[in-house]
């Protein structure tokens, strides 16, 4: 029989997880937001309760997880705070491409070390003039001896001013476009980097977002993961990883959405009772729960079919698409039921409702999404 | 050292309970089920005393139904050795929940050097496993407890009585701890804790392999009803600082006269 | 009639209130009381007047600070000489310690904070909040006796014109037996007032308080009631107060005559822990606050602007 039931140990992740988001995240989410201040030793928590960096292997000192228990902590901690959550996935991001690309001796040398102590690697890839268009990236990697020179711009780099490890892309042919694409791991302590100011957002402002200039920096070859040119293939295996991922934050930042707007129809009267018996409202929040049900079940699907094995690359981009809209749809509409009061800091959809947004936006816009799919039914038959 | 924990699973304090049909007991079915809240001090306790003195395992003792351990499970997961579950109706009285767990430390073939509790279970509010639980045993009780120190059985232990007075006592030697919110901050069963519990050695028994039977009911109870909904109150709109002085002399006018509680 | 005997406390010249709610509640049975220590005039007249009998000072060594094991020897020893069917108790905090491991002395069965009972014949059945008062239910006692019940103060209340009793005096030489768990000391409380769960009236401040410091205008207006200060669990999770003061499910469960809550919002939680309190004053902000629902006195105002109007209204009536 088809089972659509979690294991008992995924029950606890989630049940740990969501202890993990109420009390520690929510409780501070606001604070946080407004200060744009990096929580910093709040990570350092999650990390040390292993909430932090599920990609990794067990043989690399990982705890093991698969594709679906990572997609349960994501959906949990972005209940507590999109925006945490952001820096939180970021160090997934960046070092799935050494998990899947890296060999035996980068994986002892880069992934062990963030199983040890809590450490934060940044992905570099979104570049000033380039961001939907990838293969277009003009940051180059040059050899030179034994070494490679990396020059050029990044942009919008989650936790860039905090990072110990930076994983980049760069080409070492611009003419070649994606052919030219080569993945490289940075120490950003090298020589020639400078890291930009903190940019100021209109959601996840406690993440830290930076731009980042490359002058001739030099990296040892060992850095390079595969060989010079693999970069592309290697992204787009990644992708196929961290997109559930994408999609389980904006999962759980939808179903923090309704449950706010739930609680508050039962609260508010208006026309002497509840909102919540009133048919306007009810259709909005039924509308929401179709939305949330249909993300968990894209989402959980898109991760299964990674746990098998098998090609997720359509369901992935499905349920990155989907569950992004709708998370924007269900925090505005949780705007929408909290009428003056959500418009006002003082209550907690407004902040859903920016931080919402981005997740339409990074990791693939929702519009890449739909060119994904359509690439995957129209190139592939 | 030996030490026990007994933990109980309670509904969830958000959820909504309602009574079943024939009103002999609570509707089951759609309740979100937790580890008793004070009973999380008590895990927390074991932990830190285990730490504390090596060599030490810890065993936690659950009667309850057996449908699901996740419970235990959560315990085993926040570091605890092995598990014991008495599988029991939700609804057993103090006595019998007692004689369940002495039963099953006994059965665990270990001698108890240290049995921790939460103070009370957040379900039936009675208050009496512990200390019923240490009669049984012949143990002394401390119940209570804001404060544990000490090594072994060399217990320095502070009972938290009224008005926020505090009772020291010292122990050396086996007895049953009874800990309360403030003793200590229970951490969170971590994710490698999660995956590693399912190792972990979890014994079922039944009520009749620990010698619990029908003779040892002691309390009965019935007619469960929601409590009656009292009739709306009044409200008064006081926001404007013209409004507050009339509004206040009113409410404790009502006071005095309508409610006739001054 | 049923032979019953009640254990009580005393603080200062008196004996414990909710022991004269239990003692006017038992007229018509046989009833007797117990004590540990010596009883005062004024004690033993009180429970002379709501209908005791016999009045028994236990006395003996070991005694003069509680235990739970020294008590509990002593009572038992007590107790097997005579043949009460019943044991009642207040719901006090030594009480809820010392009953349990007494009726496990006798394999007997106990009925914990009930607030309600009566007889059938000579057959005890009570009724008691489960779940934090969310449920209410029909307790009744099988197995040996004596069975044992305790009950939640302010619970009964205080008869009207109580039937007096012989009210005679006996000292009775009892043993502590072997006491494992010694007391070491007893440091006293910040508050000298009544526990919450005793307290008459309460006066509890909420998350709106903002900070501990603010809790000042609380107890002043307590001052002025004789009332013991609470607080709910989002203003103790906040630092704002001590966990001893918190009210609520996972605090404590109490029944007041009078309840006023302070910038309280009503988390179900928190209703749990209150809502059998016989008169509820909320002052909130938010007119749709979920405490108003209970409230059979709500203020929409600023507690802070509310609190000190009100204290002085109290003081002008009260004085």
């Amino acid at each position: 029989m088809m089972n659509f039931e979690y294991t008992i140990e995924q029950k606890e992740i989630r049940e740990m997880a969501m202890k993990f988001a109420r009390n520690e995240m929510m409780t501070v989410a606001t604070e946080f937001d407004l200060s744009g201040e990096f929580p910093k030793s709040l990570f350092e928590k999650a990390w040390s309760h292993g909430l932090i960096n599920t990609c990794i292997p067990e043989e690399y000192g990982g705890v093991g997880f698969s594709a679906v228990d990572s997609v349960i902590i994501s959906e949990c901690l972005s209940y507590g705070c999109m925006g945490m959550n952001s820096s939180i996935m970021s160090n997934d991001l960046a070092l799935l491409p050494i998990v899947i690309g890296g060999t035996h001796e980068q994986k002892e040398k880069f992934l062990r070390p963030f199983t040890e102590s809590y450490k934060i690697a940044s992905f570099c890839l979104t570049e000033p003039g380039n961001g939907s268009d990838a293969a277009g990236i003009k940051t180059t990697i040059k050899k030179d001896g034994d070494d490679f020179i990396v020059n050029g711009e990044k942009m919008w780099i989650t936790n860039a001013g905090f990072a110990d490890l930076f994983i980049l892309y760069g080409t070492s042919d611009p003419s070649l476009k994606h052919k030219g694409i080569t993945t490289i791991i940075i120490d950003p302590k090298t020589e020639g980097i400078v890291i930009g100011k903190s940019e100021k957002k209109m959601g996840h402002r406690c993440s830290d977002t930076r731009g980042i200039t490359f002058n001739n920096v030099r990296v040892p070859k060992e850095n390079i993961i595969g060989k010079v040119g693999d970069g592309w293939a290697i992204a787009m295996k990644t992708l196929d990883h961290s997109r559930p991922l994408v999609a389980a934050s904006a999962l759980g930042g939808a179903q923090c959405a309704l449950d706010h707007s739930v609680n508050y129809a039962k609260e508010r009267v208006q026309f002497n009772t509840a909102i919540a018996n009133h048919q306007a409202i009810q259709f909005m929040i039924s509308n929401m729960v179709i939305k949330v049900e249909a993300s968990r079940l894209l989402v959980t699907k898109a991760a299964w079919l990674l746990d098998k094995g098998e090609s997720n690359t359509k369901v992935a981009s499905s349920a990155k698409a989907f569950a992004a809209d709708a998370c924007m749809e269900i925090c505005t509409d949780a705007v929408q039921i909290y009428g003056g009061y959500g418009y006002s800091v003082e209550y907690p959809v407004e902040k859903l409702m920016r931080d919402a947004k981005l997740i339409q936006i990074y990791e693939g816009t929702s519009q890449i999404q739909r060119i994904v799919i359509a690439k995957e039914i129209f190139s592939r038959s | 050292m030996n030490i026990f924990v007994c933990i109980k699973q309670v509904p969830d304090t958000e959820t909504k309970v309602t009574p079943n049909s024939d009103g002999t007991y609570i509707e089951t079915s759609s309740i979100k089920w937790i580890m008793n809240p004070y009973d999380e001090y008590a895990v927390e306790q074991a932990l830190l005393h285990k730490a504390a003195n090596t060599g030490s395992t810890i065993t936690v003792v659950r009667v309850g139904a057996v449908k699901d351990t996740e419970v235990l499970r959560t315990a085993l997961a926040m570091g605890v050795d092995e598990a014991i579950l008495v599988d029991a109706p939700d609804n057993l009285d103090s006595y019998q929940t007692a004689k369940a767990i002495k039963g099953a430390i006994e059965k665990s073939g270990k001698t108890a050097d240290l049995i921790l509790t939460g103070k009370q279970a957040i379900d039936d509010d009675c208050l009496q496993v512990p200390q019923l639980l240490a009669q049984l045993m012949e143990l002394p009780s401390i119940s209570v407890v804001v404060g544990f120190e000490g090594t072994g059985s060399d217990l320095t232990l502070r009972r938290e009585v009224e008005g926020g007075a505090i009772e020291v006592y010292k122990t050396s030697g086996p007895c049953v701890v009874a800990c309360n919110k403030g003793l200590n901050s229970p951490r969170y069963a971590s994710l490698p804790g999660i995956m590693k519990a399912k190792k972990k050695p979890l014994a079922i028994h039944s009520l009749t392999d620990i010698g619990v039977n029908q003779d040892d009911v002691r309390v009965k109870y019935s007619n469960f009803v929601l409590p009656p909904e009292k009739p709306a109150g009044k409200k008064f709109e006081a926001m404007e600082e013209g409004q507050q002085a009339a509004v206040v002399a009113e409410v404790v006018g009502l006071l005095r006269t309508e409610a006739k509680v001054l | 009639m049923a032979n019953v005997l009640v254990f009580t406390e005393t603080q200062g010249e008196h004996v414990k209130s909710v022991t004269l709610e239990i003692l006017g509640k038992l007229a018509g049975h046989n009833v007797d009381v117990a004590c540990v220590g010596s009883l005062s005039d004024i004690a033993t007249a009180d429970l002379a007047k709501y209908g005791a009998g016999n009045i028994h000072s236990l006395t003996g060594d070991k005694l003069d600070k509680y235990s739970p094991e020294g008590y509990s020897n002593a009572l038992h020893g007590f107790i097997a000489d005579k043949s009460y069917d019943y044991v009642f108790a207040g719901s006090t905090s030594l009480a809820k310690d010392l009953m349990p491991r007494l009726a496990g002395t006798f394999n007997a069965g106990m009925a914990s904070e009930v607030i309600n009972f009566a007889f059938e014949g000579d057959n005890f059945h009570g009724t008691r909040p489960l779940f934090a008062g969310k449920c209410l239910a029909k307790v009744e006692l099988v197995g040996p006796k004596p069975h044992f019940v305790t009950v939640r103060p302010n619970a009964l209340g205080l008869p009207k014109s109580p039937t007096a009793g012989a009210g005679t005096k006996a000292l009775v030489a009892v043993s502590a037996g072997e006491i494992t768990a010694v007391i070491q000391e007893i440091i006293k409380g910040a508050s000298e007032k009544l526990d919450l769960t005793e307290a008459n009236i309460i006066v509890s401040g909420g998350r709106a308080m903002k900070n501990e410091d603010n809790f000042k205008i609380l107890h002043e207006m307590a001052d002025v009631l004789g009332a013991t200060v609470g607080a709910s669990r989002a203003a103790v999770d906040s630092g704002y107060a001590a966990h001893s003061m918190q009210v609520g499910q996972t605090g404590k469960t109490v029944s007041p005559t009078l309840y006023i809550a302070c910038g309280i919002s009503g988390a179900i939680q928190h209703l749990a822990g209150m809502r059998t309190s016989k008169v509820i004053v909320a002052i909130n902000t938010d007119p749709d606050a979920p405490i108003f629902t209970k409230a059979d006195y709500g203020i929409v105002g600023d507690l802070f602007q509310i609190v000190p109007i009100l204290t002085q209204e109290f003081k002008k009536l009260l004085n």
